[in-house]
């Protein structure tokens, strides 16, 4: 039994955060999120060079195959740093590729991931907003060898910025008659819309596929037994937003505790009255839990399959809360500045907004616990 | 980071689980008789003294064992590990870190033996999380020590035959430097007893009051003047809080078993989705403790030193207790004004909620500890 991160993960942990607070720190977070593109194409192609990109992608395809316990380390930091970028949507997209994609289709599309040229993002939720088997309307019409795709996908993280996506789609009637198509930006048919966002470092969008042609080589697994793979896409994705809300929490706080000791109200600092320090304890209570929930739930994704679905949504339930309530509390430890464009509080909380109910809020997660423990 | 455990201390969790088919209480609770045969089938397996040296008569259980022992203990609703709690966790490492061969001589074999039962005095009527500033005075006379004083919410003090105590024979030097402990017969003339009944109606503590209570200085544990230092040491040996969180999930398969007897509106209270979610909550932070701890236990492996995470996992314990014994009281409705096993419960959770210092107090030692903020 060993619950603690090994020396080489506290080296990576090191080297991420040099480069986040070299290159992207919060003054240069809002210059990027001000743009159009919402993220720095250099900076992304510094991560890929930097293997970040591929951490968990296996080597033959250009990753370093590692495993969550060590993405856990690149999704705080980066969730600390609020760093925009299409990482997570990235990461994803590969993983899910990598678990699912024969031989031709890895060697095809996962070193692109891995280098940094190529942004990838899964497309699932549709305007219903249900995460389940169900919510998978997008209509698939069998076409030769391939399939003819029409419907609209909603809330596709980093939609915008992605060169392909891995689309799922209803090939029949049964609830797992469920496919999954890799598609690429230019292909005729396809469309996308970016949603606005209250958070501007973190970017959605919705797909349109109008009679989109896909090949039978574009297909991951067989059709008609795509939910497997959904499902544990769901899991990751869920883990993956929790080790960001880790890092975001933790930054919210330390720059709120550092605006505790510097703010001078009555002679002292604000930080001296316990109507503003437990507040603040109370957020680190939350943020030391949800870090030994969040570990574990990697851990379980990289070794014990049977712990997964508990570990996760044990995790992200109490990350979709924690984080909500650190962002608003941070707020109004603040005061009024906390209240102004200017001071950075804001940022962590519009995080909290695309944070919460990504990959399912605690209500969502809560109902899963309640169902895997037979109550 | 790896959840495996060893072969070797799986085989220890298989002895453990067998000790515990052959002499878990069949009565819960366990009657006084069941309770003796417990602890003296306990002492008999070695593990009263369970994580003391061999040297000192103990088992030399590992931390990983003990976390593995109170684990299935906890689990299967297990008494306490021996009757005297404070002596054995507290009382006995302190004497073996610090005491004479003839204290350890005198008190070890004792407490191994679960012949003695020790209180502890460190709160006095006016000094309660402010530990520090106690003023209970012992006064050299040539060979003896006289006590003059008072202290408080001394559980147990009423049965015990010691008593663990911080007296204060400097009043001159600092805060911390006048303090020194000592271990003191209970039966001394001008020691005094009173119960102070707690608000469940049961007499655990009392105050006891010691007026010219002499007593040899070769009662003195360590030097004169380091007290404050034995007291650190004694309560670093705190709970992580692993065996609390195996506690709360047979409280929590309760809950639910509550939830479900529960009728609203003629359907089970377990189908409503927010009594389930509350219940799903529960079983997250009760995971978070359990996980917490187990982090703790890694640092404790790796000879870290240890930060505040007795304080995070005291919190995350209270929160859970008020949240818990709340639905409980919400379940039962208009018979919660009623005596009964929950709404017993829903007094006396109170007590180990603000015993070993208040939420407030963890919150203060937090935020002045970790998170740098000024002190009070």
């Amino acid at each position: 039994m060993n619950f603690g991160f090994s020396e080489e993960q506290d080296l990576l942990r090191d080297q991420v955060r040099k480069f986040l607070d070299r290159n992207c720190p919060l003054d240069r977070v809002r210059e990027i999120a001000a743009t159009p593109e919402g993220y720095s194409p250099d900076h992304w192609k510094l991560l890929g060079e930097l293997g970040f990109l591929g951490l968990i992608l296996p080597e033959e395809y250009g990753g370093a195959g590692l495993g969550w316990t060590d993405l856990v380390v690149l999704l705080e930091e980066t969730g600390r740093s609020l760093f925009p970028s299409p990482l997570l949507s990235t990461v994803l997209a590969g993983a899910l590729l990598s678990d699912a994609g024969d031989a031709a289709q890895k060697s095809r599309w996962l070193p692109g991931l891995a280098a940094g040229t190529t942004v990838a993002t899964v497309a699932l939720l549709e305007a219903d907003d249900l995460l389940a088997a169900e919510g998978v309307q997008l209509r698939a019409v069998a076409d030769g060898s391939g399939f003819v795709l029409n419907g609209e996908k909603c809330f596709v993280v980093d939609a915008d910025f992605a060169d392909l996506y891995v689309v799922a789609f209803r090939s029949g009637d049964a609830p797992d008659d469920l496919g999954l198509a890799v598609i690429e930006r230019d292909t005729p048919g396809l469309s996308v819309v970016p949603t606005p966002t209250l958070d501007r470092t973190k970017r959605v969008g919705s797909l349109r596929l109008d009679g989109v042609r896909i090949g039978s080589d574009a297909l991951l697994g067989r059709v008609g037994s795509a939910w497997p793979a959904i499902a544990a896409h769901l899991d990751r994705g869920a883990a993956a937003v929790t080790a960001e809300a880790v890092g975001t929490i933790e930054g919210v706080l330390d720059l709120t505790v550092q605006f505790a000791k510097d703010r001078v109200q009555f002679g002292q600092p604000i930080g001296h009255f316990q109507g503003v320090k437990h507040p603040l304890a109370e957020i680190y209570v939350d943020l030391e839990s949800l870090k030994s929930l969040t570990y574990y739930a990697a851990w379980a994704l990289d070794e014990s399959p049977d712990h997964v679905a508990l570990a996760v949504s044990e995790a992200k339930a109490f990350g979709a809360q924690a984080i909500t309530r650190a962002g608003i509390d941070a707020i109004q430890l603040h005061g009024a500045v906390g209240y102004t464009a200017e001071y950075d509080v804001q940022l962590y909380l519009k995080r909290s907004k695309w944070s919460r109910p990504l990959f399912g809020d605690e209500d969502y997660h809560y109902d899963r616990i309640a169902r895997l423990g037979g109550y | 980071m790896d959840f495996h455990f060893t072969k070797a201390e799986e085989a220890f969790r298989a002895e453990v689980r067998s000790f515990l088919d052959a002499n878990l209480p069949a009565s819960d609770p366990p009657t006084e008789a069941e309770l003796r045969a417990w602890n003296h089938a306990l002492g008999e397996k070695g593990w009263l003294g369970f994580h003391w040296p061999k040297e000192h008569g103990g088992y030399g259980g590992t931390l990983i064992e003990q976390f593995i022992l109170k684990e299935e203990c906890s689990a299967r609703r297990a008494p306490p590990l021996g009757s005297d709690f404070m002596g054995l966790t507290w009382v006995g490492p302190s004497i073996i870190m610090h005491g004479t061969e003839a204290q350890q001589q005198k008190f070890l074999p004792e407490l191994l033996a679960g012949d003695s039962v020790w209180c502890t005095g460190y709160s006095e009527p006016d000094i309660g999380s402010d530990l520090a500033g106690l003023q209970c005075r012992a006064t050299r006379d040539g060979d003896e020590y006289v006590i003059n004083g008072s202290k408080i919410w001394t559980t147990l003090a009423h049965k015990a035959k010691y008593i663990f105590m911080m007296v204060r024979t400097d009043p001159g030097a600092s805060k911390y430097k006048g303090i020194t402990c000592l271990l003191v017969s209970m039966d001394r003339p001008g020691i005094e007893v009173r119960p102070i009944p707690a608000l469940t109606g049961v007499h655990s503590f009392n105050q006891v009051f010691f007026n010219d209570v002499r007593v040899p200085v070769d009662s003195r544990l360590g030097e004169e003047g380091q007290g404050w230092m034995v007291v650190v040491r004694a309560l670093a040996n705190e709970r992580s809080g692993i065996s609390e969180a195996t506690e709360k999930l047979r409280h929590l398969d309760d809950l639910i078993a509550l939830a479900r007897e529960t009728r609203r509106g003629g359907r089970p209270a377990s189908e409503d989705a927010a009594v389930r979610r509350a219940l799903a909550g529960f079983q997250a932070k009760i995971s978070a403790m359990r996980l917490n701890g187990m982090r703790y236990l890694t640092k404790q492996l790796r000879g870290e030193p240890a930060g505040t995470e007795t304080s995070v996992n005291k919190l995350v314990r209270g929160q859970l207790e008020h949240e818990m014994w709340n639905l409980s009281n919400a379940l039962l409705g208009s018979s919660a004004q009623h005596e009964g096993k929950w709404q017993t419960g829903s007094l006396g959770y109170h007590g180990t909620v603000i015993g070993g210092g208040t939420p407030n107090i963890q919150r203060n030692i937090i935020s002045e500890r970790i998170l740098g903020l000024p002190k009070d």
